[in-house]
């Protein structure tokens, strides 16, 4: 058989490429489940990392089920919305990229060491790709209690220095009301001051792109829920 | 090099004498990126043995039948679909380092080894020797990656593998982290010292 014909080369690549995506959708296919419990359990475990509960992976369902006592969907109302639709299921990727007053906003609850913790989902645009987190407040819906972020492709050393729990660590005990006015926490460079007077933490050096994201992606998030946090003050 | 090819040479001299990183200078754009701590760095130098044994071991398995004039596609499309392939798989049974490593094994794909040896090597010779021929390479690129990952770690952020090595009271007396060491340049940097090294230790590798 000729090897340099037309017809032997296009019928090789033909049959290559079919073997090739056969392959690949099969891989996808039957690894898929596996893949979303992979994620649904990183979610969690994230979730759970905001109110700085630390849990193996093997017992996280069980962690996640104990210590998240409720979870809720409201709108920028402040009104629950009624749907079949978990608070855990919403993406929030999605949800952020609506106008506020069309978002579904999940709320998750937990109680630890007796109080209540409200934990809002918050996501954004970092330098290289989405950045995202979980916000634990008390139950002032005021005051932070703990936070955790992460991101999927910022400069490790730079950018990606913002998923460590010495940067969520610097949020506890700002507050994003100030007289009753919503104002957010700024992240702003280190021996800077924000314009508005709002409580602030210092970003990270090198990380700029990255922390002027994560400055606009509580902004963006958290405003949306201004009415609710109002509604449970 | 008129040295004789056994699997041994196929299987070492990529680590020194035939590195692709230092004496080929193939693969620093990855080296750039996937530096700046330990860690990506080692993982990367893994997924890269594991690709390159691979997608070898197939090219030479098709070697006789791929046609010369879409042989390059050919090899993208073996390398394409394994790096989507390990990608899923760890995914699914991996998911921590999965994340750690996100973009850069996709970037795989990209990487001029693998090209490299396709082209050179898996084309001419036979499974096994292919086999070894990409392990090799894959440890050559691996071992530069950790290299440059230690020095750019340890001297840009004080830490190796997340750990703080270098302790607080050298801070306390007034050291500072080189915050350039975690800026690509001084990758190429490092991977120039390197080579420096690396040619003076063997003097029939320097070019006039």
């Amino acid at each position: 058989m000729n090897k340099q014909s037309n017809t032997y080369t296009v019928i090789y690549i033909i049959l290559l490429v079919a073997v090739v995506g056969t392959a690949m959708a099969l891989t996808a296919l039957a690894l898929k489940p596996q893949q979303k419990a992979n994620a649904d359990a990183d979610k969690m475990k994230q979730i759970l990392a905001s109110i700085k509960i630390t849990q193996d992976k093997a017992d996280i369902l069980n962690a996640f089920d104990q210590y998240i006592t409720d979870q809720y969907i409201v709108d920028s109302k402040g009104q629950k919305v009624e749907n079949d639709i978990k608070a855990f299921d919403v993406n929030v990727a999605e949800e952020s990229k609506k106008e506020a007053a069309d978002r579904l906003l999940p709320v998750y609850e937990s109680t630890v060491d007796g109080a209540k913790k409200f934990i809002i989902p918050v996501y954004g645009a970092g330098l290289w790709g989405p950045i995202w987190g979980y916000v634990a407040f008390n139950d002032d819906l005021n005051t932070v209690y703990g936070a955790y972020f992460s991101h999927q492709g910022e400069t490790p050393g730079l950018g990606a220095e913002i998923a460590k729990p010495e940067f969520g660590a610097k949020f506890i005990g700002k507050q994003i009301f100030k007289d009753g006015e919503f104002k957010s926490i700024a992240v702003v460079k280190a021996g800077n001051k924000p314009l508005d007077d709002e409580d602030y933490i210092d970003g990270v050096s090198g990380g700029t792109i990255t922390s002027k994201g994560v400055d606009s992606m509580l902004r963006n998030c958290l405003s949306a829920y201004q009415e609710f946090f109002k509604s449970k003050q | 090099m008129a040295e004789k090819i056994t699997n041994k040479s196929v299987l070492f001299n990529p680590f020194s004498r035939n590195n692709p990183v230092v004496v080929q200078i193939l693969g620093i754009c990855s080296v750039l990126a996937v530096t700046a701590k330990l860690e990506p760095a080692l993982v990367m130098g893994i997924s890269v043995i594991a690709v390159l044994a691979f997608s070898n071991v197939v090219i030479s398995l098709l070697r006789n039948t791929i046609p010369t004039n879409i042989r390059i596609i050919v090899q993208l499309v073996v390398v394409a679909g394994l790096v989507v392939i390990v990608d899923q798989l760890l995914k699914a049974f991996a998911y921590e380092v999965s994340l750690q490593l996100s973009v850069f094994i996709g970037l795989i794909i990209t990487n001029c080894i693998l090209m490299g040896r396709l082209e050179a090597f898996a084309m001419a010779n036979k499974p096994w020797p292919s086999f070894l021929d990409g392990v090799g390479n894959g440890a050559g690129y691996a071992i530069i990656l950790i290299i440059v990952g230690f020095f750019r770690e340890l001297l840009g952020s004080g830490t190796l593998l997340g750990y703080q090595v270098i302790p607080q009271w050298c801070y306390d007396h007034g050291y500072v982290n080189n915050g350039l060491m975690i800026l690509p340049p001084m990758a190429l940097i490092t991977v120039a010292c390197i080579i420096w090294v690396h040619r003076s230790i063997n003097k029939d590798l320097q070019e006039d």
